[in-house]
């Protein structure tokens, strides 16, 4: 719970707007303006502090009432004969109703991130793995190796409180804690230590990165490897590497499937988790995917326990039929098969529909602006400042309940599909 | 509004009711005696027809984040149980791993108006409320589980006094909108994140030096006392390791009296002997159950065909790995609050381990001698998805059925189990006992599980059919608190339970050191890890009915 010291500053503000989802904010409202006063961050700042402009719905560009808007969009999904709700960027009661709708209205629901959480949601479909989450990391972690990743250009406060952090549970030297780059290098200096000890880099190009992964996970089997280098890297240092994960007592291998842009990086996902199930034959190991923007983790949670799959999920037989591939919103919008797009970004004003020829509807946050103008747009509410919600973290353990800082009279995503689904 | 459901044969055992012809009166949801002088508005005619309480499951793994895994991990497996839309019903998927509308009104169809999922990891409490509240019908609750939570190890390991252990205990149940406490592999899943591979009753955790033992002995007690009515719901150590007989028995016998339940015992019930070096112990296990009435026991009865094993205990899922089938599987680690393990596992009926597992399960059941003190479960998903529960009645109501699938199975299991002597046929009345009267005492619902005055009006008629697996696959009618949901097998309204919890009383003071240690270790603040009665109302649908509590009071 969030409580109120003052009449105008909130403690403990859960923030929605990074996977991580750090909750000890302190947050300022003066009427509709918003602003953190500590532990604000550039994700969050942008999150919380987006001013709303427009508060009216329109059709076409014109301003209209909700109830018009509402009704419009209920006559395009009854005459769409190929519905696609995606985006999907809500919170938990944003995503029931966004399932409900799609069910009844047999759309196709999808995600703007699910071509970064496949990557992790096909390992899972074909292998599994051996995962921990971020309390566990700020607690027992003595070897982080980062894949391919920038963590702290999404999530800018991961070292700071998963690996700086000020003390352990478990009376470890925290400064001892070893950080190593995989593939990318990072973009600042959040990886480098109170004591100033840097993070060790292993640079190689994005297109490299299954080769290295797959040759650091056969040293750590102990396959003699006849190269010298792989993908730039020599792999002296890889054994170096796969020594330190095995005398690590609880290393974490983390990436951020967003960052991995390569075919197939599902792969490289699989490679990597296979060889933390290796590890784990003698040490512990465990693997860390960083994600979970926009409620995308929500939205493969609340969409597998409606209908048993996550998203790219198809109603239009009458029941729920997965398929990651066909059910792309954009390979489906660009082969135009889509007829009526609905996209649902509460949280976000630069994430806004692709283009296309598909009658679309926007449910965004306040401020955005298009492109090619959607037919019907309605500002909805920001969960976690206009309205009360719950949201999941990336590790898709913890969730959050999100409060209400302010009244901006916005209706909720919730409120307008519900209302749509209902009419329908 | 007056029904009368008229002529039916009772079953009801909380009023030692066994298969007598009485009416039953219903208002505003709940059964009332017979009014004096109120007119009937509707009557239904149950001549002929068996009367039973809604059935009640008091273990089955229906919300939470490994159930949701287990769902996200089988798309292979819901292919072939997907499930339409209709004018009533959401369109969702069955088997091993349903959708959570898809379990609602499965259950329903089947007599059931409640289920509890059993391993409530307190961190994740709010996504399995999410999930319990997305499902239909039947209402639902859960247990919170500990044991291998850092806070109370740290208590342990700095000898704090009872007191401050049931304030924690309370404190944790409120918070996470539980009914009752559960400990999986007790320490064994902390131990687990220390690389310790297995923990005997009496090993030490590397860090704390505090055994499984102590563990169970403090929660125990912090439930009696804390006149929480669900005895602590124990999933011992060990799991489905050969010779765990032994660790289960002196698990039972350390409780030093306390009432503790011991659940899906099946898989905690085997002993080393025999060319296969496995072996049943289910007559030492029933054995000790019989004799020491503070124990109670599910049994986890396994059925053949593919499934999915869910589990907190990481420390042992890890171990069975190897026998993932279709080999993919996940572990993790959790917040310093638990873990959880999600495996594929295909039962088969020409394997000798899972021949004898079935067998060891049915021999439990027919020989604990009191309904009251064992309870129908295949601990779904892990033995077999619930809607086995028919042909598992069959099972143990018909000899005749079960010796026949009996000697289907592995020969060298079938030499090795004496199920095939095994006369006991359960009763419609032992039935009732253990998947009604005895389910909501032992989980602590005092206005379900009975017919009697002020009993909510959780009902299932049956016809009485020789094959039972066809008479409890099929009710005649279900009743939920009043309304008729199912007619003939089939759903025909939908209606939204309730979250049953318990409110013991505690000393609010455990947040001061609660807060700090939020604050320290945790990466979510203590405020927003509780759960607030909100949040089970959530959009309305919701709601909370308070259990009374036992009388506690220190031993």
């Amino acid at each position: 719970m969030t409580e109120m010291t003052k009449p105008e500053i909130w403690q403990d503000v859960p923030s929605p707007f990074c996977g991580i989802a750090s909750d000890d904010l302190q947050i300022k409202v003066e009427g509709l303006t918003v602003s953190i006063v500590e532990n604000g961050d550039d994700v969050t700042r942008k999150g919380f502090e987006t001013p709303i402009t427009d508060v009216s719905p329109r059709i076409n560009g014109k301003d209209v009432s909700l109830d018009q808007a509402i009704s419009h969009i209920t006559h395009l999904l009854r005459d769409s004969k190929q519905p696609v709700i995606s985006g999907m960027a809500t919170d938990l009661n944003g995503a029931r109703s966004a399932i409900a709708l799609a069910d009844k209205s047999r759309a196709t629901i999808d995600n703007m991130d699910s071509a970064a959480s496949m990557r992790n949601i096909l390992v899972l479909q074909d292998t599994g793995y051996m995962l921990t989450t971020l309390t566990e990391v700020r607690n027992r972690v003595d070897l982080l190796v980062v894949v391919g990743s920038d963590i702290e250009a999404s999530y800018p406060r991961f070292f700071e409180r998963m690996v700086w952090n000020k003390e352990s549970m478990f009376d470890q030297d925290i400064a001892s804690r070893e950080v190593v780059y995989l593939g990318k290098a990072p973009t600042g200096n959040a990886s480098t230590s109170p004591q100033g000890k840097k993070a060790q880099v292993l640079v190689c190009d994005d297109a490299d990165l299954p080769e290295v992964m797959s040759v650091l996970r056969a040293i750590v089997n102990g396959k003699v490897v006849q190269a010298k280098q792989v993908g730039g890297i020599a792999v002296s240092d890889l054994a170096v590497l796969a020594e330190q994960l095995k005398q690590a007592a609880y290393s974490v291998v983390a990436w951020d499937a967003g960052n991995l842009e390569i075919a197939h990086a599902e792969a490289t996902v699989q490679t990597l988790c296979e060889m933390v199930k290796d590890l784990n034959l003698d040490t512990r190991s465990s693997g860390l995917p960083l994600g979970g923007k926009e409620g995308s983790i929500t939205a493969n949670q609340v969409s597998a326990w409606q209908s048993g799959y996550p998203m790219r999920t198809n109603f239009s037989r009458g029941y729920p039929d997965y398929d990651p591939f066909l059910s792309d919103t954009k390979r489906m919008l660009d082969n135009d098969e889509v007829d009526t797009l609905v996209w649902l970004s509460s949280y976000n004003i630069d994430r806004t529909p692709p283009t296309s020829n598909a009658k679309t509807i926007v449910l965004g946050r306040s401020g955005m602006t298009f492109e090619q103008e959607p037919e019907v747009f309605i500002p909805v509410g920001t969960p976690g400042i206009d309205h009360a919600g719950r949201t999941f973290r990336c590790d898709g353990v913890v969730s959050i309940p999100l409060r209400k800082l302010r009244d901006s009279g916005l209706p909720s995503t919730f409120d307008v599909l519900t209302a749509v689904e209902q009419a329908l | 509004m007056l029904t009368r459901l008229t002529g039916g044969k009772l079953y009801d055992p909380a009023h030692g009711v066994d298969g007598e012809v009485r009416d039953i009166y219903i208002r505003d949801g709940r059964i009332i005696n017979k009014p004096l002088d109120e007119k009937i508005t509707t009557e239904i005619d149950l001549r002929g027809k068996i009367v039973m309480a809604g059935a009640i499951d008091m273990h089955t793994h229906i919300g939470g984040g490994k159930v949701n895994i287990a769902r996200t991990m089988l798309p292979e497996d819901h292919a072939q149980d997907v499930i339409a839309r209709t004018e009533l019903m959401r369109s969702g998927c069955g088997h091993a791993a349903p959708s959570t509308l898809t379990a609602g009104y499965r259950y329903a169809e089947m007599g059931y108006t409640a289920g509890f999922e059993p391993a409530i990891l307190p961190i994740n409490a709010r996504q399995a409320h999410m999930e319990m509240h997305d499902t239909p019908i039947i209402d639902k609750g859960g247990y919170a589980m500990l044991g291998s939570d850092d806070f109370l190890l740290r208590m342990m390991a700095s000898n704090d006094d009872q007191q401050a252990i049931n304030n924690y205990v309370a404190w944790t149940l409120t918070h996470s909108q539980a009914i009752g406490i559960k400990v999986v592999n007790p320490g064994g899943i902390n131990a687990f994140k220390f690389n310790q591979r297995k923990l005997d009753l009496d090993e030490k955790n590397k860090f704390y030096g505090v055994t499984p033992r102590e563990i169970l002995l403090r929660l125990a007690r912090a439930v009696k006392e804390l006149g929480i009515p669900h005895p602590l719901h124990v999933h011992g150590c060990n799991l489905g390791v050969p010779g765990n007989l032994n660790t289960t028995i002196d698990t039972m016998e350390g409780i030093e009296g306390l009432p503790m339940h011991m659940t899906h015992i099946q898989f905690h019930s085997y002993g080393t002997e025999g060319d296969y070096k496995f072996s049943s112990g289910s007559a030492q296990i029933a054995e000790v159950i019989n004799k020491h009435k503070n124990i109670t026991a599910d049994v986890g009865q396994i059925l053949f065909g593919q499934t999915v094993t869910a589990s907190g205990d990481n420390m042992r899922q890890h171990a069975a790995h190897p026998h993932a089938h279709p080999n993919k599987w996940v572990s993790m680690d959790i917040e310093c609050d638990a873990g959880c393990g999600v495996l594929p596992f295909k039962y088969k009926d020409q394997s000798y381990v899972n021949a004898l597992q079935w067998m060891i399960g049915l021999e439990t059941f027919l020989m604990v001698d009191d309904p009251w003190r064992v309870f129908l479960t295949t601990d779904h998903p892990n033995g077999a998805p619930f809607t086995s529960y028919p042909h598992l009645i069959k099972l143990l109501m018909d000899k005749t059925f079960r010796n026949d699938v009996l000697s289907t199975l592995h020969p060298e299991a079938q030499k090795a189990s004496h199920l095939g002597s095994l006369d006991r046929e359960y009763s419609l009345y032992e039935i009732a006992i253990m998947t009604r009267a005895g389910a909501a005492r032992l989980v602590g619902l005092a206005d379900r599980g009975h017919l009697g005055a002020g009993g909510a009006a959780d009902i299932t008629v049956y016809t009485d059919h020789a094959d039972r697996e066809i008479m409890f696959s099929t009710p005649d009618y279900v009743f939920k608190d009043g309304r008729m949901v199912v007619k003939d097998g089939h759903l025909i309204d939908v209606t939204w339970g309730t979250t049953h919890v318990v409110k013991p009383e505690y000393d609010n003071s455990i947040e001061k050191e609660l807060k700090p240690y939020f604050d320290r270790y945790h990466t979510q603040k203590m405020g927003n890890f509780k759960i607030s009665d909100d949040e089970i109302v959530d959009d309305g649908r919701g709601s909370l009915t308070v259990q009374p509590l036992h009388k506690g009071g220190p031993i």
